[in-house]
């Protein structure tokens, strides 16, 4: 059942290949093959202007994301981890560089085309669940899969997070884990190349915040998922491929797990 | 003082700026009617005040067939009269070089020395008529302005059979006509109507009057009974072919302005009423809005120390502030509509000047009106808000429960997920939905009002003129004659039927009530000016009673079958009993038949009749105009085709204005809702919309998730403000439009509705467009970082 992005031709062309094992440590970046590449930025730099003054979020960031590495980013708050996350997610765009997904370069295309990219490519999980209150569990699934080119069963997506038989249920009659869970259900539910999560353990105690890394980690690697997560959590990066720490809007440092921690084993 | 919460306060209206104009404009509406109603009506009310008096307005009217010119005196003797004045008031065939259609005039008399104790002239150009001049004429200014007519032109003019050409020596008003209306007329007709001022000598020795009168007017002394008055007036006059005096209320152009400035005060009830309802809505709306995001704030506060009077306070500068603006704009458009207002009606009532000065008070009761009514709808957000315990405020609210019932499964089995968002929002939220719903619904049916004018018009227009009347002309004459006239008629050129009439006037009385009228003598089965039923049936008057219209049926407290007593009033005053045979529905005036040949024999008099009714060959027509200015024994002429145009073109130019006017203010009815409501839904779900972009939905498919509710909202909301439409024509017609002098019928066309329909719409859509950049300029970012 595990069709991998690359295979089903809605991911960047190219075969899936092993867990990424080679990079440029201090660039993180790498000169193999593009098309084994989930996303490639380079030279990206973010100015958030606002009256007179001027933030340099992010300057100069090159990273190159295989095909279904999980990539853990880590630093202190206001390092650019969450604008970078933005705009790998076609959220937002950068100031100057580049972020080639494939061919398309989210860096210079318009709305439509970055609209269709988060449509048909990327999942979201965010800190604060962000479901619709007015939908059910599989209703808020479904509610991706309804415009998704080949979707699973909203069901299936929610088993693969253990909460099928919560499908019925409304977000304000489930837990925050089990919230966040329907989150990663319906950001993986489109069978996106790539998933991207902004501190989803954030708002939660350390023993659902385990459920909650668990089930991304199974989407990682029974899907084959691209996944990148920023956490401020440092017991979670081992759970990570490589580990990216920012500093001051740029990548200070890429580390590469050798041994892949299992999340149940973590805990904080 | 620009504390730190009235820093906020400005900054949150300049952040809702869009929601508060919007509300604004609804109060301003509300206002502006009022406003303009009030004012128009005050306005008229004083200037007819002032006109009346400044130029001695008459209390009581009398006119007589000849009396000696020494009953003044025992008039004036009359307990209560202060001043008598006796007149010659006739009517004649008037010609005007180059207009082909004999005119009608109202002659009436004034002093050849001095002005008149009562009814004076306004003189507006030129001179009153000088002693020993008897072809000095002064004539009316609409009349003048209708046909150019300045001092020093000629006018000719039928006077008792003499054909006489006169010369304008002045242009006047008189408070006698203000509404210039001639007999057998539904509205002034200033081409063809005309008043002509004569010298009474003048006069006297055209209408072989010498030292007597057939007219007189009195005021009265402070305090005095004008029906005493009236009774001792008649008793003297009777002898002399008097045929019933009347007060001021029943004179004729003082009454229908009156029943004008009545009928604006009905509308003046209703209408801003709707407004300001639905503006105590939407401000009812937007503050329990602003307060559920601002819950935490207000937790805030009251933590730091502010009291729940403080919090409430700030709340309630916000509601004066929306509606100080809708107030001080409703002022104004109020002001000026008032002003358009009044000149068009100053358009159809003659007045030698207009007051335009609505009083200060005018202005202040309609903002405290709106200001309670702004209060009334924000009281109980500013009470929650002020009760709010800052332990509890600074928790986020509990989640909506929304639940799963059979509905669900019908939405499930049906909608996509997008369409149950919307369905599901409406059904959490019923009563405000509802009530947006109304709000739009009652801007279609207000739209609906204001259209049912024109069905309404056009329905009156075509059964009274076109169904009911088939001749081409009514020619009055002078006085009854022998029906031998008849043949006369005939022979005129292009006549092809004729059909006589009669009538008389009389006093009917059933128990108690009584009501002066003229009866109409007229053939069995009238083929020319048929006795109409409004359910389109032409009614036949057998022999032996009268066959009444149902408006003077109700007046008279009578059915089919009672007895009335009808006291003649003319000639030898017969009076008798007759019973009602038939009873039939008008939209104009409260006619009363009778069959003719009935008629001449309760009369005692041999078959005579007072002018015909005639069908005549088209092409033949000019020639029939040079005839009839030629008969002596006429004295008035009316096309029916005239009287059409006329009606139409002053209906015309008021509804248009009138339409226009309401078109405006149901639009910002309709605008005013839905974009609150819009705004409303977008703050509320502004974050689930974001996330949905964020998931990948376009801007358009997030729109329509919002917008979909709005949509939603409108389309209901059409067939119930139909209905509503339907319920406020029905209750303003019988309120406002069921007089003696016009009933309005119900009829809404289907375009009227359909109009109705397309303005909601349109405006729904443009609000619809502007909320929707709003919605493209969602900041998809923020709004992950926030929890709600
Ligand atoms: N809309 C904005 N306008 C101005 N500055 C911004 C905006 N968004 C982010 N910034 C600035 O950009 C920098 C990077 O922000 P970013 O959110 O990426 O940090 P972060 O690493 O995610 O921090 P945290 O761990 O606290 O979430 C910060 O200095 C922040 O103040
Ligand atoms: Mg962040």
């Amino acid at each position: 059942m595990a069709t991998l992005p690359g295979v089903s031709g809605r991911g960047p062309a190219g075969e899936a290949t092993a867990s990424g094992v080679t990079s440029m440590a201090s660039t993180g970046t790498s000169s193999e093959d593009p098309r084994k590449f989930a996303l490639r930025v380079r030279g990206v730099t973010k100015v958030y202007r606002t009256d007179s003054l001027e933030v340099l979020a992010l300057r100069g960031v090159d990273l190159d994301m295989l095909v279904s590495e999980l990539i853990v980013l880590v630093g202190p708050s206001g390092s650019g981890k969450s604008t970078l996350l933005n705009i790998l997610g076609g959220l937002d765009q950068p100031t100057a560089g580049q972020v080639l997904f494939g061919d398309l370069d989210l860096a210079s295309c318009g709305e439509a085309a970055l609209t269709r990219y988060r449509r048909d490519h990327v999942g979201f999980v965010f800190q604060f669940y962000n479901l619709i209150p007015s939908l059910t569990a599989e209703e808020n699934v479904a509610l991706v899969t309804e415009i998704s080119r080949d979707p699973m069963d909203p069901g299936e997506a929610l088993s693969l997070v253990g909460l099928e038989e919560r499908r019925n249920h409304f977000p304000a009659q489930l837990s925050g884990g089990e919230q966040q869970r329907v989150a990663i259900a319906r950001a993986i539910a489109k069978r996106p190349a790539i998933l991207l999560c902004d501190e989803p353990t954030g708002a939660l105690d350390s023993r659902t915040g385990v459920r909650v890394l668990e089930a991304i980690e199974r989407v990682n690697k029974v899907l084959g998922t691209t996944t990148a997560l920023i956490t401020h959590n440092a017991g979670i990066a081992d759970m990570a491929d490589r580990v990216l720490s920012f500093a001051d809007g740029r990548i200070a440092e890429v580390r590469e797990n050798t041994r892949k921690r299992p999340a149940k084993e973590i805990a904080w | 003082m620009t504390t730190a919460l009235n820093r906020k306060l400005t900054r949150d209206i300049w952040h809702m700026r869009g929601q508060i104009l919007a509300v604004a404009i609804v109060i301003a509406s509300g206002v502006a009617m009022l406003v303009m109603s009030l004012g128009t009506m005050q306005s008229l009310d004083e200037t007819a005040r002032a006109y009346y008096e400044r130029y001695g307005f008459a209390q009581v009217f009398a006119t007589v067939k000849r009396a000696p010119e020494r009953l003044a005196r025992k008039i004036g003797k009359i307990p209560g009269v202060q001043a008598v004045e006796t007149r010659i008031f006739e009517f004649a065939i008037l010609d005007i070089a180059g207009f082909e259609e004999p005119l009608l005039g109202s002659i009436v008399s004034i002093p050849e020395q001095g002005e008149p104790l009562l009814n004076r002239l306004a003189l507006r150009a030129g001179r009153l008529v000088a002693p020993g001049r008897p072809d000095e004429v002064v004539i009316s200014e609409p009349f003048a302005l209708a046909h150019s007519l300045t001092p020093g032109d000629r006018v000719g003019a039928i006077l008792n059979g003499h054909w006489r050409n006169l010369e304008i020596v002045g242009i006047a008003l008189s408070p006698e006509f203000v509404y210039a209306i001639g007999p057998g007329a539904l509205m002034p007709d200033d081409k063809r109507f005309g008043i002509l001022w004569m010298g009474r000598e003048a006069l006297a020795a055209a209408f072989d009057l010498d030292g007597a009168f057939n007219d007189v007017s009195l005021s009265l002394m402070r305090g005095a009974q004008p029906q005493e008055v009236i009774d001792r007036l008649d008793q003297i006059l009777a002898r002399h072919g008097g045929i019933g005096a009347i007060e001021r209320a029943d004179q004729i152009s003082n009454w229908f302005l009156m029943n004008e400035i009545e009928q604006m005060r009905t509308m003046s009830a209703i209408l801003p009423t709707i407004f300001l309802a639905v503006a105590a809505f939407l401000t009812n709306m937007i503050l329990a809005r602003l307060i559920a995001t601002e819950r935490e704030e207000i937790g805030l506060l009251k933590a730091f120390g502010y009291s729940n009077w403080a919090v409430a306070w700030h709340y309630i500068k916000l509601v004066f502030a929306m509606a100080g603006i809708g107030i001080l704009l409703g002022w104004g458009v109020g002001y000026w509509l008032g002003l358009i207002n009044t000149r068009l009606y100053a358009e159809n009532f003659d007045f030698p000047f207009l007051y335009y000065r609505p009083s200060p008070a005018v202005f202040i009761v309609v903002a405290l009106i709106s200001l309670a009514v702004a209060m009334l709808g924000a009281l109980g957000s500013v009470r929650h808000a002020a009760a709010l315990p800052p332990a509890v405020a600074m928790r986020p609210p509990a989640p909506p429960a929304y639940s799963r019932t059979w509905f669900s499964l019908i939405l499930a089995r049906w909608f996509d997920q997008p369409t149950r968002i919307v369905i599901r929002q409406i059904l959490r939220w019923p009563v405000r939905s509802f009530l947006t719903t109304a709000g739009i619904a009652m801007s279609v049916a207000v739209m609906i009002t204001a259209l049912q004018w024109v069905d309404a018009i056009n329905r009156m227009i075509d059964v009274n003129f076109q169904q009911a009347q088939r001749q081409d002309v009514s020619v009055g004459l002078v006085e009854s004659r022998s029906s031998e006239i008849l043949r006369e008629f005939a022979r005129l050129p292009g006549v092809l039927t004729v059909e006589p009439f009669r009538a008389v006037a009389a006093r009917l009385r059933a128990g108690s009530r009584h009501k002066r009228i003229a009866i109409e003598g007229v053939p069995n089965t009238p083929r020319l000016n048929l006795v109409y039923d409004t359910s389109e049936r032409p009614v036949s008057v057998s022999p032996g009673g009268l066959v009444m219209s149902t408006k003077l049926a109700e007046v008279l407290g009578v059915g089919r079958g009672d007895m009335i007593t009808v006291e003649v009033l003319e000639d030898r005053r017969p009076v008798f009993e007759v019973p009602v045979m038939d009873l039939f529905e008008t939209y104009i005036g409260t006619p009363v038949y009778m069959e003719i040949g009935t008629l001449n024999r309760v009369m005692r008099e041999r078959p005579a009749i007072d002018g015909a009714h005639l069908l005549v060959d088209p092409t033949a027509m000019p020639a029939l105009f040079r005839a009839l200015k030629k008969t002596p024994k006429v004295s008035g002429v009316l096309l029916r085709r005239a009287v059409i145009d006329t009606f139409e073109e002053t209906m015309g130019k008021l509804l248009l204005v009138f339409v226009s006017f309401f078109a405006g203010f149901a639009a910002t009815l309709a605008v005013g809702t839905t974009y609150n409501s819009a705004r409303i839904a977008l703050s509320e779900r502004g974050r689930d919309l974001a996330t949905l972009r964020v998931l990948g939905f376009s801007r358009a498919e997030v729109s329509y998730i919002l917008l979909g509710e709005v949509a939603i909202l409108t389309l209901l909301a059409m067939p119930l403000g139909c209905l509503a439409g339907y319920g406020l024509v029905a209750w303003v017609i019988t309120n406002a439009f069921d007089t003696e002098l016009f009933r309005l019928p119900l009829i809404i066309e289907d375009s009227t509705y359909g109009y109705a329909v397309l303005l909601g719409l349109a405006a729904s859509i443009v609000t619809a467009a502007l909320v929707r950049m709003r919605i493209d300029r969602l900041d998809l970012i923020a709004v992950l970082k926030t929890r709600e």
